[in-house]
This record gives structure tokens, C-alpha cells and sequence, in this order.
């Protein structure tokens, strides 16, 4: 089997992996389908947004919660855009840290919110690494002239 | 003479009256009325003569005069003594003349004065005191020739004795005198009839007084139950009207007749008794009396009558029965109070467990979609047959879990009421499906087989997915109690839901069962169940029995069968597990569809749950785009649709998956077209992107439109996104709407931009509610997706304020709410785009929480319906057909 073959079975395997590990969820997929020719690159710009956005409210978030006197409602705003952008994504795992923590925001439990930002943090870069290696690949395959599969 | 104060006494002494001073001072006071009673005299009279009481008091009177009397006779006695004492010394005196006289008699001896005296003393005191006026001393006179001494010793002793004789008769005038008092006293004082009279008089006077200010009725009822006497403190009846009748005579109405046999009771007994009787009158209106009822007895101790006395407790009853059904509220308020906490308490728990179950679903839709993504995309790749037709049912069973739990998460589920979706479906297909996955998962050497009749109709309208569920349940149930022959699901249209006990009874067999289900075939009854007799109705009611010959169920366990987590022992708990709480929720679905599900069963040689539905026969308009379907059918894999011929053959087997190939004996397509009666089989030719086109299907029957089906059927071993496109680009040729989003998360905006985008829309976006009221004043736009939580102003507040401005023509609501206002120019006015708006534009909130509570929110707000977020392309274009032209 040629490189491409091995790198679209490398492909599947991973995305396999990530659905079972619950990292993405069919949101994902749902993004996947959306890309076409008009739109060669919706996936990767969506998941740099994503990103991007998240930096900067896992940011401020971290502020927010060093401040002398904690805003929840503050936390809980970010969190919640934070909620919206993962399950757009797919970002399962993100997604569900999230629901924890709101509820903690709910509550004004601020030991709860710094566990869970760490936690949120934490589930982010996997779920980031895994997206980045996964559009590595991506790319590879296309590199190689090869089309990527399609799962689903 | 204070005899008087003791006759009072001796009489009052029944009545207990006050002294005498006390007394008379009251009743000086008091005037006595006579009106208020009335009194049959004679039967009075009658009364004293015969009734005990009567006598006894008459006794008393006339013990009272007889002491009277002999008081007056003793003081007669006295007097007559003193006279008679005086008497004697007359005599004495007399006798010394006497003496004196015999001396001289002796001398004369022809006188004789001592016996005339004597006579004359005596008689005054022998009876009547009057003779004693008679009473002359005629031998006073004395001789004067004596020659005792001189002549003036005679003349002497002659005045001594005149002297002595007028002393006599003075004395003897003043006896006169006193016996004259003695008389005339006697004759004073009264006659024992006035005495007694008197007497009665006065205790009459005091009954009168008492009765006067006594509110009670009193009276006397002879034997006939004929008033005889009765006082009434408030008389409203004359005494012709009362003396002599009874009650029923006078009065009429409820009551009166309970009050008089009451009485009689009472008189038939001689037992006094109380009794409180409700009146309903003309004369007094609706009053209560307590009455008290004493019978009177005859000397003889008959009764002859009673007494009774009525005292208007009205108010009180009143009283007490407000007071009870105080009580009565009160104890229902606690009641209800108790009630509440409960529900309350029930409240709480459900919706703490409705939450967990949504939170639960979320977590295991996302594995869910897992796995059947990953069968999709298995189903890609290089299978064969038998692996295809394998992936085919894992799809499918994946499928229907998933539509499960997205009606959880869609709130299917409320409160506990599951809303049932009618949809248009095929009992074949369904019966065929459930074998089907039953097979798959199969661990014995059991044949699992399905007979539709033939009398069943082809399409018929219910919720499909509850009655997938019930079979599912039913047959796995009968599969697990279950080790040898077989396990079946027989369909067949019955008239009458009641009788359906009747026809399966018991059964020893499986040839019995045959032959008692042949019995209840209702083709029988119907003559030949073809389609045409089945559509008339528009209601058909289809029995369905899964039966098996399994262990059977001991009879006794039978009723607590259907409870939820019973199972129908410890041992079988062990040995087959399960939660079994599986037949609860069955017979709860089948009875929330409005049919019944019994069972009947053999110990050893199995059983029978069957369970009764009422379907919508689909008209047989619809089955004009079975063309469409056909040619799509048959890439399904689906038996029998679209074929009149087919649409009769109900017959799947699938024998024990060792016998060869799970599915038996299908080696090729369409055994049942050749032959509807024989054992019809699963097709093979799996569609090459199942995938998506089964669930393009899915939708395209649901809405039944025809529409788009041949670019799907075109489009189908392309990728799904083309899919979309293609059909969408149909229609986007016709119309193009505007669309606005609302949403502030950059990522979602760009997702569901895409997601239009693919559909064939573009679409505006804004950030927040306000800029949403700005964006719908400048702008008309056909459809509006707001996500309900947005900064600045949320989605629910951009709705009320849009809803205002449709409503009213005005933006005086978004003023007030702080928007700055644009005023549109003449040119937009005329933009007739603007003027569409004023009509409605559907508003589709976009929501991550799709329990009841915040769905109910946004339909309260004046949106259209809601989509879940993350938005799928699915719902976008479900929402999209819905709401766009």
C-alpha cells in the first residue's frame, strides 16, 4: 500500500479514536460535511477561530478569577461563550468541563471555578493537540494527492 | 289564720316554689295570659281519673284539705272542751241548789226540776250547738213559804239564788255567743272544692309563669296521637285547629310524619326518648326541634298517651354542621396540604431526575454517535454481503436508539408523558425489523418468525418508534425465558378491542396456539381481509402477539407481572437478569396509545403477550408516491413495499443462525414476490451510501413529499453534503429568502453560516438583540435564527420587541427599551420586502437547553420553535422546509 493509504487508514484510526474518546462528537462531523470546493478550508478556519477564541477566554478567564473580588457572572459569561464555541466545534470533552463549571459559577464556589479552569485548560490543549494532529494529517494526505476520507 | 303560707307549701311542694313572700311577689308581677295553651278539660278530668299522676296529685290535694280540716276540727274540739268544762261547774252549782232544793222537795216532793235541768244540761252538748239556746233555768224561782228561819232568811236566800241565776244566764249568753263565733268561723272558712281549687289555681299560675318564659312547645297526645294539650310559646294556630287532631292533620311537610311515628315509637315502647327531627313546613318554614317524647301510663300500666316537649335547636344544628364541615375543610385542607408537600417533594425529584436524564442522554448520545458513525463509515468499505446485511441492522437498531434519546433531549419527555408522534409506517417492515435485530443478537438455536395477516393494512399511521420499542422488548423478553422451538410476533386486524381474552384461552401447545389463533383471525369475521375492505374505516385496531414456548409464567405471578422491577422470582432474576422493569414500561406505552396489553401463559409451555392498538388506516391517497418509493425501496432492502402484491405477504422466518447464513433462506431477492404465503425474506443490495440516504428517507416519508427524491435517488452514492446541495439548489431557484442570525459566538455564527451556505442561503448576521430590532427595522427578512442568550440584549427581549412592532406598526416598545431608531426612509416603506415583515417573521430560537422549562420560555416569547445547538445541517434544513415558502 502506498503512503497515501497508509496515511488515510492513519487518518481513520485517529478520528476513530477521537469520536471513541469522546474528544469530538458528530458536531465535528457536521463541520467536516460543510467543507467543499467553494470552501476548501472551512474546517481548518474554523478550528483556528476556535482557537483563538479560547485562548483568549481561557485568559480571561484566569483574570477573572485572580481578581480580588470574583465576578461570576463575569466567569460564568465567559464560560458560556466558552460552552458555545466547543459544542459548535465538537470539542466534546471541552464542551462538558464546561457544563461543570458553570454550575460551580452558579453556585459563587470559587475553588470549584480555579479546578475547573485547570480542568477546562487541560481538556483544551488535548483536544487541541489531537485537532492539530489531526489536520497534520489532514494536509499530508492531500499533500500526497490523496483525498481524505470521509467519515460519516 | 297563717294556715294559708302551709297550703302553699303542702301544694308547691310538687313545683318547689319560693317562699311564700318571695313568691307572691312575682306572681303579683306577673300577669298571666291564658291564650298560649290550650286544654281539653274533660281529658284532664279523664287524666286525673286514670293516670297515676293525676291521682297522685289529687291524692294530695285532698290529703292537703282532709289536714285543714281536722286542724279546724281540733280547734272546735278545744273550744268545745273549755265550753264543756264551764258546763260542769254550771252543774255542780246547780246540783248544790239542787241539793238545796231536795231538802225542800222533800218538804213538797211534788216538784221535779233536777231531770228538766238535767236534760237541758246535757243537750246543748250533744249535736248541734244551736239547741243550746234553749237552755232555760225554770225552777229558779224559789218558794219563799218556807218556815226554816224568819222571813228574811227566805228573802235573803231568794235574792242569793236570783243573784246565782243570773250569773247561770250570763254565762249561759256568752256560751251562746261563742258557740254563735264557732259557727260562723266553721262557715268562714272554705269549702274543700274552693280550697283545692284555689290551691290548683295557684300551681296553675306558677306552671304559667314558667311555661311563659320557657321557648319550648309542650304537649299532651292521647293514644291516637290526638293533641289533648299543648302550649306553644310561639302559637301561630288557633286551639280549634290543634285540640283534637293529630299532626299529620295539621301540618304538612317533611318531618311531620317522622315526628308522629317517632311518638308512636315511643308510645309502642314506653320508653322515653330524644330525637331531633327536621321540619320543612308552610306554617314554620325549615326549622329542627329537639324533641323529647315521655309516654304516659294508665294506672293499669297502659300507655294512653305520651308527653312530649320540642325545643327549635335550628341555630345549633346549624352550628354544629358549619362546625363540621369546618372540620371536614380543615381535614381536607391538611389533606390537600400534605397533598401538596408531597407533589411538591415529587416535583423536585423529577425534575432533579429529568435533568439527570438529560444530562445522562447527552452522555451517551455522544458515544452513541460514535459508534454509528464509525458503522457508517464501515459500511464504506469493501464488505460482503452478509457483513453488509449484519452493519445494515447494527445501523439501524443504532438509529432508532439515537432517535430515542433525541427525543429525550428534544423533550419528548414531559413530566412523565411521553408525546406520541403519529407517523405514517409499514407493520411489515416494523415486525420484520424488530425479528430482524432480534436474529442478530441471537444466542440460541430458537426460529424467530413473523406473521402479518394479510388483512392488515399496508401503511397504517402511529408512533412507530413506541411500537418498535414494545415489540423490541417483548420479543427480546421472550427470547430470554425461551431455550427451544420458537419465538414469534403474529399481526392481524381484530374488530373489538374487549374481546380479545376470549379467543386465547389456555393452550397446551404450539399447534393449539395455531389453531386458537387461526380462531381469532378476524379475516374470518371480515370475510376476505383485503385492503379495500380494511381502508373503509378509518380506524383499524391490530392485534399483535408475541408468543413463545419458553418457560411459561406460574399463574400466580401473573397479575404482579406488568409491576415495574418484578421479575417472576429471585432465581429467574439470577439466572436471566435484567431490570425488569421492561413489560411495566410496555404496558404503560400500549395503554398511553389507548390499547390494551394482556398476557396469557402455560408453566413449561410458554407464553403469549398480545397487545391491542388502534391504528389510522394512511388513505389510500398517499400511496400515490409509491412509484417514488418503489424504485427507492427496493435499494433499501425493504420487503414488500410499494407492491400491492408484496404489501400481502407478512411471513419472515429467520431460522437458527448455525442452520447457515443469519438470514436463512434468502439467498436472493424476492421470494415473497413469487409467492406471498411462503417464508419471505430479507433482500440483499445494500445501498452503497446507506447512510445518508436512509436517513433522507427517513425524513421524505415522514413529511411524505415527493420532492427532491430523485435528486436524492441521483445523489446517492455521492457524499452527503452534495446531497443537501443538489436538493436545495432546486429550490433556492424559486425563491430567496432573507435570513438573519443572531448570534454572538463567532464560531457558531460561522458554523451555521456555512451550514446556510450549503443549503443555499446567505444569510445576515448580528451580535446581540438589539442589533437583531435594528437589523429587522432597515431590512425584511423572511426567517430569523436569535440564540436565546446573546449580550446586550438577549433573543428573548429582540422577540417580544419584534412581536411588538408586527403587532402595533410602531417601535415604541424598542424606544422605551433604549434602541436607537432609524427612520425608514420612504423608500424602504414602499419596499413592499418591509412591508411583508409587518406580518410575522418566523423566529427560531437557537438554544443549547432544550428542556421544556426554557422551550416553553421561548415559544412564551413569541418565537416560532427552536433548534438545539449545536445546529446540524438536519435541523437547519428540517427548520428551513418548515418555515421558508
Amino acid at each position: 500500500m502506498d503512503i497515501v493509504g497508509q496515511l488515510q487508514k492513519q487518518y481513520v484510526d485517529f478520528s476513530t479514536s477521537l469520536y471513541r474518546e469522546g474528544f469530538l462528537d458528530d458536531q465535528f462531523i457536521q463541520l467536516q460535511k460543510l467543507q467543499d470546493d467553494t470552501n476548501p478550508d472551512f474546517v481548518v478556519e474554523v478550528v483556528s477561530l476556535f482557537f483563538e477564541d479560547s485562548e483568549k477566554l481561557l485568559n480571561n478567564l484566569a483574570t477573572a478569577l485572580q481578581q480580588q473580588v470574583v465576578d461570576f457572572k463575569q466567569i460564568d459569561a465567559h464560560v458560556h461563550q466558552f460552552k458555545g464555541s466547543s459544542s459548535s466545534i465538537g470539542a466534546n470533552r471541552v464542551k462538558n468541563m464546561c457544563v461543570a463549571f458553570r454550575n460551580f459559577c452558579e453556585e459563587n464556589n470559587l475553588d470549584g471555578c480555579m479546578r475547573c479552569l485547570q480542568q477546562v485548560k487541560h481538556e483544551y490543549y488535548l483536544v487541541k493537540n489531537k485537532l492539530e494532529t489531526l489536520l497534520r494529517l489532514e494536509r499530508q494526505i492531500l499533500e500526497h494527492g490523496g483525498t481524505v476520507p470521509m467519515i460519516a | 289564720m297563717d294556715n294559708d303560707q302551709s297550703d302553699i307549701n303542702e301544694a308547691g311542694r310538687q313545683f318547689t316554689v319560693e317562699p311564700r313572700a318571695l313568691g307572691q311577689d312575682v306572681l303579683e308581677e306577673v300577669i298571666i295570659k291564658k291564650e298560649p295553651h290550650s286544654v281539653d278539660f274533660k281529658r284532664l278530668i279523664d287524666l286525673t281519673n286514670y293516670s297515676d299522676k293525676g291521682n297522685s296529685q289529687l291524692t294530695n290535694l285532698v290529703k292537703d284539705w282532709e289536714y285543714q280540716q281536722e286542724n279546724a276540727v281540733r280547734l272546735l274540739r278545744e273550744e268545745l272542751d273549755s265550753l264543756n268544762k264551764q258546763q260542769q261547774e254550771v252543774e255542780l252549782k246547780k246540783l248544790k241548789i239542787l241539793e238545796e232544793h231536795r231538802f225542800k222537795q222533800y218538804t213538797y216532793g211534788d216538784k221535779s226540776p233536777v231531770s228538766s235541768l238535767d236534760e237541758n244540761v246535757r243537750y246543748p252538748y250533744q249535736d248541734d250547738p244551736k239547741g243550746k239556746n234553749d237552755v232555760i233555768f225554770k225552777d229558779e224561782n224559789v218558794e219563799t213559804d218556807a218556815e226554816y228561819d224568819s222571813l228574811m232568811y227566805w228573802k235573803q236566800r231568794a235574792v242569793h239564788l236570783e243573784k246565782l241565776l243570773e250569773a247561770s244566764l250570763q254565762r249561759e249568753h256568752i256560751l251562746l255567743e261563742k258557740l254563735q263565733e264557732s259557727t260562723e268561723n266553721l262557715e268562714r272558712q272554705s269549702s274543700p272544692v274552693e280550697e283545692l281549687s284555689q290551691v290548683l289555681k295557684r300551681a296553675d299560675n306558677f306552671l304559667h309563669f314558667i311555661l311563659q318564659n320557657a321557648p319550648v312547645i309542650i304537649g299532651h297526645q292521647d293514644r291516637e296521637m290526638r293533641y289533648r294539650f299543648i302550649f306553644n310559646h310561639f302559637p301561630s294556630l288557633g286551639e280549634q285547629d290543634i285540640i283534637g287532631k293529630t299532626d299529620v292533620e295539621i301540618f304538612t311537610g317533611a318531618g311531620i310524619k317522622e315526628s308522629q311515628d317517632f311518638k308512636r315509637e315511643v308510645m309502642e315502647k314506653g320508653l322515653p326518648a330524644k330525637r331531633e327531627i327536621t321540619f320543612e313546613t308552610e306554617l314554620f318554614g325549615s326549622k329542627t326541634f329537639l324533641i323529647y317524647v315521655e309516654p304516659v301510663f294508665s294506672k293499669a300500666g297502659e300507655t294512653i298517651g305520651v308527653n312530649y316537649m320540642g325545643m327549635e335547636v335550628t341555630d345549633q344544628v346549624r352550628k354544629r354542621e358549619k362546625m363540621a364541615k369546618l372540620r371536614e375543610e380543615i381535614a381536607v385542607q391538611k389533606a390537600k396540604e400534605t397533598e401538596l408537600n408531597k407533589s411538591i417533594h415529587i416535583t423536585e425529584e423529577s425534575m432533579r431526575a429529568k435533568q439527570m436524564l438529560a444530562t445522562m442522554s447527552h452522555e451517551i448520545r455522544s458515544p452513541l454517535s460514535g459508534v454509528v458513525s464509525m458503522a457508517e463509515i464501515l459500511s464504506t468499505t469493501k464488505l460482503d454481503k452478509e457483513q453488509k446485511q449484519l452493519l445494515k441492522v447494527m445501523l439501524s437498531s443504532g438509529d432508532l436508539v439515537l432517535q430515542l434519546i433525541n427525543d429525550i433531549l428534544d423533550s419528548k419527555v414531559e413530566s412523565g408523558v411521553m408525546k406520541l408522534k403519529a407517523t405514517k409506517f409499514r407493520p411489515r417492515e416494523v415486525v420484520r425489523h424488530v425479528l430482524q435485530t432480534a436474529a442478530a443478537s441471537l444466542q440460541k438455536l430458537l426460529t424467530l418468525e413473523g406473521r402479518v395477516a394479510d388483512d392488515v393494512p399496508v401503511e397504517v399511521i402511529g408512533d412507530v418508534l413506541r411500537i418498535q420499542q414494545i415489540l423490541t422488548i417483548l420479543v427480546s423478553n421472550a427470547i430470554k425465558f425461551t431455550h427451544e422451538a420458537k419465538v414469534g410476533i403474529k399481526l392481524y386486524v381484530v374488530r373489538e378491542p374487549c374481546n380479545i381474552q376470549d379467543s386465547r384461552e389456555t393452550y397446551q401447545n404450539q399447534s393449539i396456539i395455531s389453531a386458537n389463533m387461526r380462531k381469532g383471525d378476524p379475516s374470518s369475521i371480515y370475510g376476505t381481509g383485503d385492503e379495500t375492505n380494511t381502508c373503509q374505516g378509518p380506524v383499524v385496531w391490530i392485534q399483535c402477539d408475541v408468543y413463545d414456548t419458553g418457560i411459561g409464567i406460574p399463574e400466580n405471578v401473573i397479575p404482579t407481572l406488568f409491576k415495574k422491577y418484578m421479575q417472576v422470582g429471585e432465581d429467574a432474576a439470577r439466572k436471566y437478569g435484567g431490570t425488569g422493569h421492561g413489560l411495566a414500561n410496555c404496558k404503560q406505552l400500549v395503554e398511553l396509545m389507548g390499547g390494551q396489553l394482556t398476557v396469557s401463559s402455560v408453566e413449561h409451555y410458554g407464553s403469549i403477550f398480545t397487545f391491542v392498538l388502534p391504528y389510522k388506516v394512511s388513505s389510500t391517497s398517499d400511496n400515490s408516491d409509491n412509484p417514488d418509493e418503489l424504485s427507492d425501496m427496493e435499494n433499501q432492502d425493504v420487503l414488500d413495499d410499494g407492491n400491492d402484491d408484496d404489501s400481502h405477504s407478512g411471513i419472515f422466518m429467520f431460522q437458527p443462525r448455525t442452520l447457515g447464513s443469519l438470514f436463512a433462506s434468502q439467498s436472493s431477492g424476492k421470494i415473497q414476490k413469487l409467492s406471498p404465503n411462503c417464508y419471505g425474506l430479507l433482500e440483499d443490495s445494500l445501498p452503497s451510501s446507506s447512510n445518508t440516504t436512509y436517513k433522507e428517507n427517513v425524513i421524505e416519508e415522514d413529511c411524505a413529499k415527493g420532492v427532491g427524491l430523485d435528486n436524492l435517488n441521483s445523489a446517492e452514492t455521492s457524499v452527503a453534503h452534495k446531497t443537501y446541495e443538489t436538493w436545495d439548489q432546486t429550490k433556492k431557484d424559486e425563491i430567496k429568502p432573507k435570513i438573519l442570525l443572531v448570534a454572538d459566538n463567532r464560531i457558531n455564527v460561522m458554523v451555521t453560516k456555512s451550514m446556510m451556505k450549503q443549503l443555499g442561503h446567505s444569510i445576515d448576521v448580528v451580535n446581540n438583540g438589539a442589533e437583531a430590532v435594528h437589523a429587522v427595522q432597515c431590512n425584511g427578512y423572511q426567517l430569523i435564527l436569535m440564540d436565546v442568550f446573546t449580550p446586550v440584549m438577549d433573543g428573548l427581549q429582540a422577540t417580544n420587541l419584534i412581536r411588538s412592532f408586527e403587532k402595533t406598526g410602531s417601535w415604541d416598545d424598542a424606544i422605551k427599551a433604549g434602541i436607537e431608531i432609524q427612520v425608514p426612509s420612504p423608500h424602504s416603506l414602499s419596499n413592499p420586502q418591509v412591508e411583508k415583515t409587518r406580518k410575522r417573521i418566523p423566529i427560531i430560537a437557537m438554544t443549547a437547553n432544550a428542556l421544556p422549562e426554557s422551550v416553553n420560555e421561548c415559544y412564551a416569547n413569541g418565537m416560532d420553535s427552536f433548534v438545539t445547538k449545536p445546529v446540524t445541517l438536519k435541523n437547519l434544513k428540517q427548520c428551513l422546509q418548515q418555515y421558508l415558502p
